[in-house]
């Protein structure tokens, strides 16, 4: 992979600046089409939609009603909406938190372990460790269902051949933990992700800064701290604003797959997700209300959002940003 | 450009060809969530059916019980559906019913086989449509294992009293989990408990009406007791339970680790394919000896027809099909522990469903307490059992305070209950 790695800065596109104006806006046009098209089509459209969606009401067989904001006002305030808005939110931070800590210091680490140029075998590495983010999240939900499972699982077993016996406990089944495990089996599925883009970024810091900074004085640890981070800075970022999107959206695979729609024990690993798919399309006797999930699909929504535009305008904007 | 001319009429030729066999036999498509059962439906039931009824073609296309009524009723919407729909019991189907999803047929041949009470769970409110052919009902009770019981040396329990005597037996034996059910997937924890043993303090039918009325409440004595009954289960149940799922229990079962399972009789076929012990079945215990038992006789599968189906004479076919003796009989014994609500005479075969079956004869039959009306609101009462059932076995709520958040759950939405 070393061999990739970009030696200079790419060469400044001159020629265009100079071609006529408005030739170059039919090709912006043009190649701005298929994208902006598609984009439209299946993702703008849908959710302009969804947000039309939430603003109405209707009983079942009956023509849907313009009911303004009262959906939003019933999921915020009604206890029997809020508590349970309230609860998958509260699981989503505290999921977020939890892989924010655990899934991508241990991206960076492995990431910097596998960029040092003594390391053997990076490829079988770097395979391994991304290999879980290429598995189907029905298998890893499966595989880790059986791994801790009470009755057949190793866990058990395990702990107990290295004598910590009463350690073992039916995580996934307890409302203090399964939580925690479930974003532990989120970890070790995606920590591959933020590896692969850390590890890439720290191979295109050309080598001659790295000798620079041994002129000057620097070793091991200090390179790494003053010299790599700084230069990788933006890509944590991206790695970060990643999790986060992706903890409101991912998380909701792994949840209904292991723990099902209902999310259990007693709604402790619900999340937006899980939420808005019950919501939305129903559980076992409940029927789906599709305006109620819409307007839990919107919230959900705009948070992302919101996330997303503080980041872009208050992070990244702040990131410096080296030549290299 | 000739050879393309040529290819050109060869396939139309060709494509001619198969619109002509697909006119002259109409396929139907059947939902539903019984996937277990796709080897039963295709060589026995579908065989019989076509049979009778050549030219129309039947494909049974399940879909997984969790995932059934959101996956059907996007299909519904979406016009993807099939031509026949497997109907869950009450609700879920009279909404279909009402969006005007499924077709009327109160007046379809072979209805009258069928008493009032069998189609009670697919007939309006006020009594005049009926929308689904009833096809099954389940019985609930405790499945166990008659070598383990005799090993043990314990005597099927009939009251309460017995019934813990025989597990304490057991946990003392230590060879055997005494009672097989976990809380992974919250639904046995009401399903296959409370809606099993509790009936017997609630009086049944009679409690049941009574919480329809709003002249009883859930967090009256007679139905918190069934709290009371599962939280006494705790002690009893596997290491690990908490993370134990559906499947986990009825592994545990048929490999022989556990004495006794709460279940439901569409267990049988399953447990008899896959135990190499001889599987025998009893009744929820009663408080004392003399009361009168009440089994939870579950009227849980019919069939209607997709009101958007573009063979409708062909299901109409079906349904009639589903409707006569002859589906009554094959169905239940084909099928074990589903036992058809037909009023037409049949006769079942299997011993444990034979065991099964005769507890209608001599205790009183119920519904599911949630099933009718009482989950039309927000919060749905059967997810609330589920979850608050799942909490008494898990230790982390009292009967007392899992039966006050259900009435409270009704009492928010249900005016007979405020």
């Amino acid at each position: 992979m070393t061999d990739i790695a970009p030696t200079g800065t790419p060469a400044k596109p001159d020629e265009t600046a100079r071609a006529p104006r408005r030739k170059m806006r039919l090709h912006i046009a043009v190649f701005l089409a298929p994208a902006v098209l598609i984009y439209t089509l299946f993702s703008i459209y849908p959710l302009i939609e969804s947000l039309r969606l939430s603003l109405q009401s209707s009983v079942p067989g009956g023509e849907a009603d313009y009911v303004g904001l009262a959906n939003y006002a019933k999921l915020f305030f009604d206890p029997l909406w809020a508590d349970q808005f309230l609860n998958a939110l509260k699981n989503n931070v505290v999921m977020f938190c939890t892989i924010m800590v655990v899934q991508n210091p241990i991206g960076l680490v492995l990431a910097a372990l596998l960029s040092l140029p003594k390391v053997r075998f990076t490829g079988t590495y770097r395979t391994l460790l991304f290999m879980p983010t290429l598995l189907s999240v029905v298998i890893i939900g499966f595989v880790w269902q059986l791994i801790l499972s009470p009755l057949w699982g190793v866990t058990d077993g395990f702990l107990r051949a290295i004598g910590l016996a009463h350690a073992y406990k039916p995580w996934l089944g307890l409302e203090g933990s399964a939580l925690f495990t479930l974003s532990m089996i989120s970890v070790w599925q995606y920590v591959g992700v933020p590896m692969m883009l850390i590890y890439a970024a720290l191979l295109s810091i050309p080598d001659e800064l790295i000798d620079a900074a041994r002129i000057d004085g620097l070793r091991g640890w200090a390179i790494f701290w003053k010299v790599k981070l700084p230069l990788i800075l933006p890509t944590l970022g991206l790695v970060g604003i990643l999790t986060y999107i992706g903890n409101f959206t991912v998380s909701f695979d792994l949840i209904y797959a292991v723990q099902g729609a209902l999310a259990g024990p007693n709604f402790s690993t619900d999340v937006m997700g899980t939420f808005l798919f019950r919501t939305f399309f129903g559980q076992q006797t409940q029927l789906g209300d599709p305006h109620m999930g819409a307007t839990v699909a919107s919230v959900l929504f705009f948070i992302i959002l919101a996330g997303v535009s503080v980041y872009l305008l208050a992070v990244q904007r702040r990131l410096q940003r080296y030549e290299m | 450009m000739k050879s393309t001319l040529f290819s050109g009429a060869a396939l139309a030729a060709v494509l001619v060809a198969f619109a002509g066999s697909a006119h002259a036999d109409t396929t139907l498509k059947i939902e539903s969530w019984r996937s277990d059962d796709q080897a039963v439906w295709d060589e026995k039931i579908i065989p019989a059916f076509e049979k009778s009824h050549p030219g129309i073609k039947v494909v049974f296309a399940p879909t997984a019980p969790t995932e059934y009524n959101a996956a059907l009723n996007a299909r519904l919407d979406g016009g993807t559906a099939g031509d026949l729909i497997v109907c869950r019991p009450f609700d879920g189907s009279l909404a279909l019913f009402k969006k005007g999803q499924l077709t009327d047929i109160t007046g379809l041949k072979g209805m009258e086989n069928f008493g009032d009470v069998a189609k009670v769970a697919w007939t309006t409110d006020d009594g005049k449509q009926t929308f689904c052919v009833p096809m099954a009902a389940v019985i609930h009770g405790f499945m166990y294992n008659k070598e383990a019981f005799k090993e043990v040396g314990v005597e099927v329990p009939k009251t309460e009293a017995e019934f813990y005597a025989v597990l304490d037996k057991i946990k003392a034996n230590g060879k055997y989990v005494p009672l097989d059910i976990g809380t992974a997937d919250q639904w046995e924890a009401a399903t296959m408990g409370y809606y099993n043993i509790a009936p017997v303090y609630y009086g049944g039918e009679k409690g049941r009406d009574e919480l329809i009325n709003g002249t009883a409440k859930m967090t009256d004595p007679k139905f918190v007791k069934g709290f009371e009954e599962l939280a006494k289960w705790i002690p009893y149940l596997g290491n690990g339970y908490q993370a134990q799922s559906y499947s986990d229990s009825q592994n545990l079962f048929t490999l022989g680790r556990a004495a006794i399972y709460p279940t439901g009789s569409w267990e049988i076929t399953g447990f008899k394919a896959n135990s190499d012990f001889e599987v025998g079945a009893f009744p929820p215990p009663v408080a004392k000896a003399g009361d009168k038992c009440v089994i939870s006789d579950h009227t849980d599968i019919g069939i209607g027809m997709n009101a958007a189906s573009k063979n409708k004479d062909a299901a109409k076919a079906f349904l009639e099909w589903v409707a006569s003796p002859e589906f009554a009989s094959i169905y239940t014994n084909s099928l074990p522990g589903f036992f058809s609500l037909s009023s037409a005479p049949f006769k079942v075969e299997d011993p444990l469903a034979q065991e099964f079956i005769s507890w209608r004869k001599t205790c009183e039959s119920s519904i599911r307490v949630s099933a009718q009306i009482l989950s039309r609101g927000e919060p749905n009462m059967d997810n609330q059992m589920w979850v608050e059932s799942a909490n008494v076995l898990n230790g982390t709520e009292t009967p007392a305070e899992a039966a006050k958040k259900i009435q409270d759950g009704l009492a928010s939405w249900y005016p007979l209950q405020k």
